[in-house]
């Protein structure tokens, strides 16, 4: 009795606390219910889409391997194109916005908060709809995708970048100021090779994710294998449906392993 | 720095110390001038390859750049002070049909933050190299999270517009599952660093494979699992806000017939409140993991 009085939370409850447990748990699964509701969810309808899946999978097997399999290898190159490109020009453009974005380099204020909530914004907006927008500036095809993945990457690099610039160590700074170094070439020595590891491997790590957006770009017709994928699915061809989710896989399996060598690379040096 | 580290590496110089630096300077000089030709050969090769593959065009995308500036020029409301009421009213003509597709997006979002954290932790003592049951079990665990989150969600939503019909169950579905695979991956990883004793404390009760998960395992983790789905859910509203185009529910529909339509104001009307609704749940996460992970340290206390 004195240990249940002494840790009454290592204890059931009891008495009222039990009633307010109960009228807890019963308020959280009525919520969720509600919720199901709210989404139409319904066993029936499950049930029939598990059974319409199941369909779907077997129209699937086994992948059908067409002449139009040079096309995809082609878009492919498309969606690996667009990524490198778009991660290369965001990553170009996120060192100098980072830089007037952190705030051990900008000292002015109003210029950090314009480039910090702008980036922001610009992060807010899905890739998808970026390519919206650029399809309509540029036309149909990857370059608008590109485009895209430029624009929605700035906004995360700049985030992601100025917050490494403003985790360097302040000493090395200083030593390379007190040897009569300008302002660039303060940042030039003392700040840049400090955040290079952290700024590449950042990079890289969005190269792999950003293969991965490439390829649903195609939805809006923004290049690369998405416009086949949707195509192919339109008009139901599942064999080849799944012909391209396997060499989609095969290629991102791909990307990945190659950044991950890249990666621990980069790192081995850096600590060296 | 890069000589000091240099010098380290040298055995101990045999000739005299100044000519076996210079040589060693030298050669350290030409060796980086090698690396950084050879990687910008290959960067140069690769981006114009890109650029060919990715047509791109720089002339066409300086005679459109007005155009993208119209684009939002257009996108801006007629507001004046005077009328602002009446105004506002026709910005946002839609309004209350554009909050409740918000809210579906919302809940389509915690729905399948839920379903994947759920799938994602049991998956997570399956796939953890320390806590599987078997190796094959581990593996098998691992690439089915794989799979799970290299598809992305849109295609895995067109394939449940499909099967279970358009409207938000296709979406929960296809977030939830591409959530399992990254959940899955990182609770996986932070398992794999569990502290064993406990776990040994709890089968040592003769508990079985699952007890030992709930409750030797479970506490521990607990608040990491909480802070990287709460995480999970703010990627989440994001992904649910575009899985409209294809019909899988949400504000993503509004948004896309607007784009089509051209109607620029509600455009922007449209996507001022999805932002402001991704930054208050941003906020609200932040919140939430900051009392999540402070409760916990009083815990440990």
């Amino acid at each position: 009795m004195r240990w249940r009085e002494r840790r009454p939370e290592l204890y059931p409850p009891r008495g009222f606390a039990l009633w307010r447990r109960a009228a807890a748990v019963l308020l959280g699964l009525g919520l969720f219910l509600w919720g199901l509701h709210a989404l139409e969810v319904t066993p029936g309808r499950l049930i029939d889409g598990v059974g319409q899946l199941g369909r779907v999978f077997m129209l699937m097997m086994p992948p059908a391997v067409t002449e139009h399999v040079w096309d995809y290898v082609r878009a492919i190159g498309e969606t690996l194109a667009m990524a490198f490109l778009g991660t290369l020009v965001a990553s170009l453009l996120a060192v100098p916005l980072a830089l007037m974005g952190a705030r051990n380099i900008m000292p002015l204020g109003p210029v950090r908060l314009l480039v910090r909530r702008s980036s922001d914004v610009v992060r807010g907006i899905d890739s998808l709809i970026w390519a919206i927008f650029f399809v309509s500036v540029v036309g149909l095809g990857p370059f608008a995708g590109i485009l895209a993945i430029a624009m929605n990457d700035t906004g995360v690099l700049t985030k992601l970048y100025a917050e490494a610039i403003e985790n360097t160590d302040h000493e090395q700074v200083k030593g390379v100021r007190a040897t009569g170094a300008g302002r660039g070439q303060t940042i030039g020595f003392g700040v840049l090779p400090q955040v290079m590891p952290v700024l590449l491997g950042n990079s890289l790590y969005f190269l792999e994710s950003n293969v991965r957006s490439a390829t649903i770009l195609g939805v809006v017709g923004a290049g690369g294998i998405g416009f086949f994928l949707m195509d192919r699915m339109m008009i139901s061809a599942w064999r080849e449906v799944a012909l391209i989710v396997i060499m989609v896989l095969i290629t991102v399996a791909c990307i990945d392993a190659l950044s991950r060598i890249l990666r621990g690379q980069l790192i081995g040096r850096s600590s060296r | 720095m890069a000589d000091g580290t240099l010098a380290a590496r040298q055995p101990f110089p045999e000739r005299p110390a100044r000519a076996s630096f210079a040589e060693a300077w030298a050669a350290h000089k030409r060796a980086r001038r090698l690396q950084w030709l050879t990687g910008a050969v290959l960067l140069g090769a690769l981006t114009a390859i890109s650029a060919w593959l990715g047509e791109v065009n720089l002339t066409l995308l300086w005679d459109r750049l007005p155009r993208f500036g119209s684009y939002f020029g257009r996108m801006v409301p007629e507001l004046a002070w005077a009328t602002l009421g009446e105004d506002l009213a026709y910005w946002y003509w839609n309004g209350w049909q554009w909050l409740a597709s918000l809210w579906q997006t919302v809940l389509i979002a915690i729905y399948a933050t839920l379903f994947g954290a759920v799938l994602a932790y049991v998956f997570s003592f399956l796939a953890a190299r320390n806590l599987t049951p078997a190796p094959w079990v581990g593996v098998a665990a691992r690439r089915t999270l794989e799979l799970a989150r290299t598809i992305p969600e849109l295609v895995f939503a067109v394939l449940f517009v499909f099967a279970f019909g358009i409207g938000p169950l296709a979406g929960v579905l296809a977030i939830g599952l591409h959530s399992f695979g990254a959940l899955g991956k990182l609770f996986g990883d932070v398992a794999e660093n569990a502290d064993p004793e406990p776990l040994r404390g709890v089968r040592a009760t003769g508990a079985g494979w699952a007890q030992t998960m709930v409750y030797g395992a479970t506490p521990q983790l607990a608040p990491d699992y909480l802070s990287y789905g709460l995480m999970r859910l703010e990627i989440n509203v994001r992904a649910a806000s575009i899985l409209g185009f294809v019909g899988a529910g949400g504000i993503g529909q509004e948004l896309y017939r607007a784009i089509k339509n051209f109607d620029h104001t509600d455009i922007s009307a449209i996507a001022l409140m999805l932002i402001a609704a991704v930054m208050l749940i941003d906020a609200l996460c932040n919140w939430l993991r900051g009392r999540v992970i402070g409760r916990d340290g009083l815990r440990a206390l």
